[in-house]
């Protein structure tokens, strides 16, 4: 992950937030920030095995004083959308980052229905939707979904187009 | 196979919760919960009312940002199932903190006592062992249960505790999940994170 890099930069904006915790289901788009929250002495990186771990995770923690954020890919967000209700009911702050397949160059259509349904689902589930396409402003736009999800707490999700990311390459 | 749980699950409860101190508690949804009520309502047992799978997942992110404080989980065996490859995720995390009781009558007795897996062949304590917890246990006696009390304290420990499938009466705890956010929250003395 090089320093000026844009997933450098998401990285910083969630040690600028105070995230503690990083729960995640492997994703490619997401294997630099795995790789730094592994890395850094102040942050927990918990694998899960399937992506609504990561919602009680971050309840857990909030719970306990700690921030904590969920790292998927949008075929994830469908795993998750009963526990949801944990955050929105007990009104504690949710932030996920999730990168986006079937919608950009997407060669594997199982991909697909879910990629469409994902911000339609998550809004459904009583999430914020912000979506960011460019590597100018994915920074800011996780920093200021950061602010709003801890600060008023609210679930917000912060979706990574899978133009930003880079469409998975299936060459034989 | 069929279940041989003989254990009263309010007796298992309080026992398993007396002198909680600052024991930190979640419940899972169902009897569970109720269980921990009747045993002592608390601002410290945060009892969950859905999110079902939920309540170990819950537990280990509570035990990584309370490292110096001791974290159990009760919940049930329905719960428990819905939520296994928690089993994986928290044994590879490996919290020294945290430990799980599950109160297992081998029914999902909130729906009408059906049967569930674990009265179907299922072994949640050998689950958990097979996922690479340290220690798990089965108690079938309230001797087992005290000594059980101990260990949930101590270790990072599965506890499953053979219960009766006998129906008892709901002891409701509040149910507002940001009331039993903050009631937690004020006892921790957690302003915000």
């Amino acid at each position: 992950m090089s320093a000026g890099s844009w997933q450098a930069r998401v990285y910083a904006a969630l040690k600028l937030a105070r995230i503690r915790q990083v729960g995640y289901v492997p994703d490619a788009g997401h294997a630099h920030l795995i790789e730094a929250a592994h890395a850094d002495p102040d942050m927990r990186a918990v694998v899960l095995t399937t992506e609504e771990e990561g919602i009680a995770l971050t309840a857990g923690a909030w719970l306990g004083g700690e921030r904590a954020v969920l790292l998927m890919q949008s075929s994830g967000v469908g795993n998750c959308i009963n526990m949801l209700s944990l955050p929105v009911n007990c009104r504690m702050p949710f932030l996920t980052l999730v990168t986006m397949r079937g919608e950009w160059a997407e060669f594997n259509p199982w991909q697909v229905p879910m990629g469409s349904a994902t911000p339609t689902v998550l809004a459904a589930a009583g999430v914020q939707v912000r979506r960011a396409d460019s590597p100018a402003d994915v920074a800011e736009i996780v920093a200021a979904s950061a602010a709003l999800a801890f600060d008023s707490a609210v679930a917000v999700a912060v979706l990574f187009s899978q133009r930003l990311v880079g469409a998975k390459g299936f060459e034989k | 196979m069929i279940n041989d749980g003989t254990l009263d699950r309010r007796a298992v409860a309080s026992v398993l919760l007396r002198d909680p101190a600052d024991l930190l508690v979640v419940t899972g949804l169902g009897a569970p919960s109720y269980d921990a009520a009747a045993a002592g309502d608390r601002a410290l047992n945060f009892y969950l009312w859905g999110a079902m799978g939920g309540a170990a997942m819950v537990g280990l992110g509570l035990a990584l940002a309370q490292p110096q404080r001791r974290v159990l989980v009760l919940t049930g065996d329905g719960e428990m199932l819905m939520g296994m490859g928690s089993l994986a995720t928290i044994a590879a995390a490996a919290p020294r903190n945290l430990a799980i009781a599950v109160l297992d009558n081998a029914r999902f007795g909130e729906t009408g006592s059906q049967h569930s897996h674990t009265g179907l062949g299922t072994d949640l304590a050998a689950v958990a062992s097979a996922c690479g917890w340290p220690s798990v246990a089965v108690a079938r006696d309230m001797d087992e249960v005290e000594a059980l009390r101990i260990r949930l304290r101590r270790e990072m420990l599965f506890a499953v505790l053979r219960i009766s499938p006998a129906e008892l009466p709901r002891h409701l705890p509040p149910r507002d999940g940001a009331l039993l956010k903050d009631r937690f929250h004020w006892s921790l003395g957690i302003a915000s994170a």
